[in-house]
């Protein structure tokens, strides 16, 4: 018992001297850390912002970062709207979004790749060239596309942006079903007498959790950065709802005298994107076992 | 090989048939008169008809597109409704502009990230390697857009040492040729002109390649860690030959395939990149014409950028997949 204590002990002390366990933490609580952060204050934010952020303060305008204390700590807009409140609720439409594009292309991926694995044939035939159309657009493009024929607005923008985010889920379960279907635990629910829906559900599905997790994660960085894409071009949500693509869109003519003004709101974005990739990157290095035989993170 | 390119490339029409009927109607769906766009709301009825007539928009949409397609087939788009030009024209006039952008962030992604991949993945754990992974992530987390503000900003508003808008100062570049501002400068040698076409693109192929450099630096240092455990380079160290040797003739040519694709792929990022980055930088090229084109509801114009866009996209992943053959002769089709 002694012995396996103290290999255990000098395992670790290995793996931490070869860089593996604190990288590893570091990386899953910081990015863990920043995402907790980002959901706290979207979730909290009327409560956190000091003003109004559509209150309008035209004997405030164009006031540069005043630090804590000041009345607006951010300083103000063009507008006189303060930064720091617009900057709080910019968060609340980036977390739905993300959230909601992460989940809804969640399920429709791993639904279809599930039951294209599974059947494989002419369902699989059809899933895979819808597939294939679908990727075939450039990025954004399609949800710049999508959006130019919906109209602005939250609903209209998820849409856009699960539009090609269900895709790679699709690809990976597609992948592993057509690996797990062959194994015996499905012969053996089969030989009990689980319909095809039942398997599915109760288990592929459980199966292909951890990886969908991992894209999960990935696909919740890229729609921020797709839903301040389409915001700072004008076609993601209406003007009157302050995001942080949108603040920086209206910084853009301001550039030269304001520069506070594209500052936060894109350091904002950077910083939930970054927290979110250090998740996703320590979840992987979690998951994935050849972490073990390089002694390095991937 | 032949056969399998012939197969992919035969593939790809049934999609490109999909993809231009999903286009056309999704514009033709979108809410907003283009004729009313154009000719202004105080327009009578009878000119709005006579317009609508025109352009053929008065006709049945399966018709519209039937023509469309008839059309597309022999390589034309139609007019555009704004510039009055055939669609074609217009496109090809800035697709030179968006394509030397292009290039430009190609190569300061691939000349930045390839060199410090290679270096962080071959001394594993090092400082060099903890910079690096810090710099990949800091590359694949920043918004493009942003970091394009805030070069202007800071080389432009700060320090004042380069152009943030357009190709070229007015009255250095010398008469178009073929349209690549620095190429057609080097073929007139006209060295004021070359470096002014510089300086002005290198700002936003920066912006525009971040991305693709944080991803490629990440992509290349993986794929070394993966090769510097093969056998073969247990081989090449045994028979004493140097580390650079090892690392850069024998790790990095096996590593570099993955990193082939990963190029290919991001090719499509940057394409729908470009048309950000063009609009804050005013860079005449394709990308901003799309928004241009957009917010004029000019169908023919959007469909004819969506599609050349599409094409391109579809086109280079077939030509990633010839070239793997090329890179790696174990690969075959």
């Amino acid at each position: 018992m002694q012995s396996l204590t103290l290999e255990s002990a000098t395992d670790a002390r290995d793996a931490v001297r070869a860089g593996i366990l604190p990288r590893l933490h570091v990386k899953a609580f910081t990015g863990g850390a920043i995402v907790l952060a980002f959901i706290l204050v979207g979730l909290f934010g009327p409560a956190l912002a000091p003003l109004d952020p559509n209150k309008q303060e035209l004997t405030a305008m164009m006031q540069k970062p005043a630090g804590i204390g000041s009345a607006h700590v951010l300083g103000t807009d063009n507008l006189g709207r303060d930064i720091l409140s617009r900057v709080i609720y910019g968060s609340r439409v980036s977390l739905v979004v993300a959230f909601a594009v992460v989940f809804v292309s969640g399920f429709v991926g791993i639904v279809l790749g599930a039951v294209s694995g599974y059947f494989g044939g002419k369902v699989d035939f059809a899933i895979q060239k819808l597939v294939e159309v679908v990727w075939a657009f450039p990025p954004l493009l399609l949800g710049i596309t999508i959006m130019a024929f919906l109209g602005q607005g939250l609903f209209n923008l998820i849409l856009a942006l699960v539009a090609q985010r269900w895709i790679p889920y699709c690809r990976v379960v597609r992948g592993q079903t057509l690996s797990l279907r062959g194994r015996d635990f499905v012969a053996a629910a089969q030989c009990l007498g689980a319909s095809n829906r039942q398997i599915i559900v109760r288990h592929i599905i459980p199966n292909l959790i951890q990886t969908s997790l991992v894209i999960g994660t990935f696909a919740m960085a890229s729609s921020i950065i797709a839903e301040a894409s389409l915001s700072f071009l004008g076609v993601g949500v209406p003007p009157e709802i302050p995001t942080w693509g949108t603040m920086l869109a209206d910084a853009r003519i301001y550039i030269s005298t304001a520069w506070w003004l594209p500052l936060f709101p894109g350091l904002c974005i950077f910083i939930t994107v970054l927290g979110i990739n250090l998740l996703g990157d320590g979840l992987r290095d979690i998951l994935d076992p050849r972490l073990k035989r390089t002694g390095a993170k991937i | 090989m032949t056969s399998y390119l012939a197969r992919r490339l035969a593939g790809t029409i049934p999609v490109l048939l999909l993809i231009s009927l999903l286009v056309f109607l999704l514009i033709h769906a979108a809410p907003g008169d283009p004729t009313l766009l154009l000719l202004g709301e105080e327009t009578n009825a009878a000119d709005i008809a006579k317009a609508k007539e025109h352009w053929g928009l008065d006709q049945p949409i399966y018709i519209q597109y039937g023509k469309f397609l008839v059309s597309v087939a022999g390589g034309d788009f139609g007019k555009s409704f704004k510039y009055a030009e055939p669609v074609i024209g217009v496109i090809k006039s800035r697709l030179p502009a968006t394509i030397e952008l292009a290039i430009f962030a190609i190569l300061i992604a691939t000349l930045m990230a390839i060199p410090l991949g290679v270096w962080a993945g071959s001394k594993p754990n090092s400082w060099i390697d903890n910079l690096g992974t810090t710099f990949g992530l800091f590359g694949i987390s920043m918004p493009s857009f942003w970091l394009a503000i805030m070069l202007i900003l800071l080389l432009a508003g700060v320090l004042n040492i380069l152009p943030t808008s357009g190709r070229s100062t007015y009255g250095i570049a010398g008469p178009e040729q073929t349209g690549f501002y620095i190429l057609d400068s080097i073929m007139q040698r006209n060295g004021r002109a070359v470096w002014d076409a510089l300086t002005h693109i290198f700002l936003p192929a920066l912006a525009l390649g971040i991305n693709m450099l944080g991803i490629l630096m990440r992509v290349t240092r993986s794929s070394i860690l993966e090769v510097m455990n093969e056998d073969y380079i247990q081989t090449a160290r045994a028979k004493g030959l140097r580390e650079n040797k090892v690392v850069w003739r024998h790790v990095t040519r096996n590593a570099l395939i993955p990193v082939i694709t990963v190029v290919g792929l991001e090719l499509g990022t940057l394409l729908s990149g470009s048309i950000i980055v063009e609009t804050v930088f005013s860079w005449p090229g394709s990308g901003s014409l799309l928004i241009t084109a957009l917010n004029a509801r000019d169908y023919p114009l959007v469909t004819g950028l969506v599609m050349i866009y599409t094409a391109a996209f579809v086109a280079i992943n077939l030509i990633i997949d010839g070239l793997y053959a090329i890179v790696d002769p174990r690969i075959c089709y």
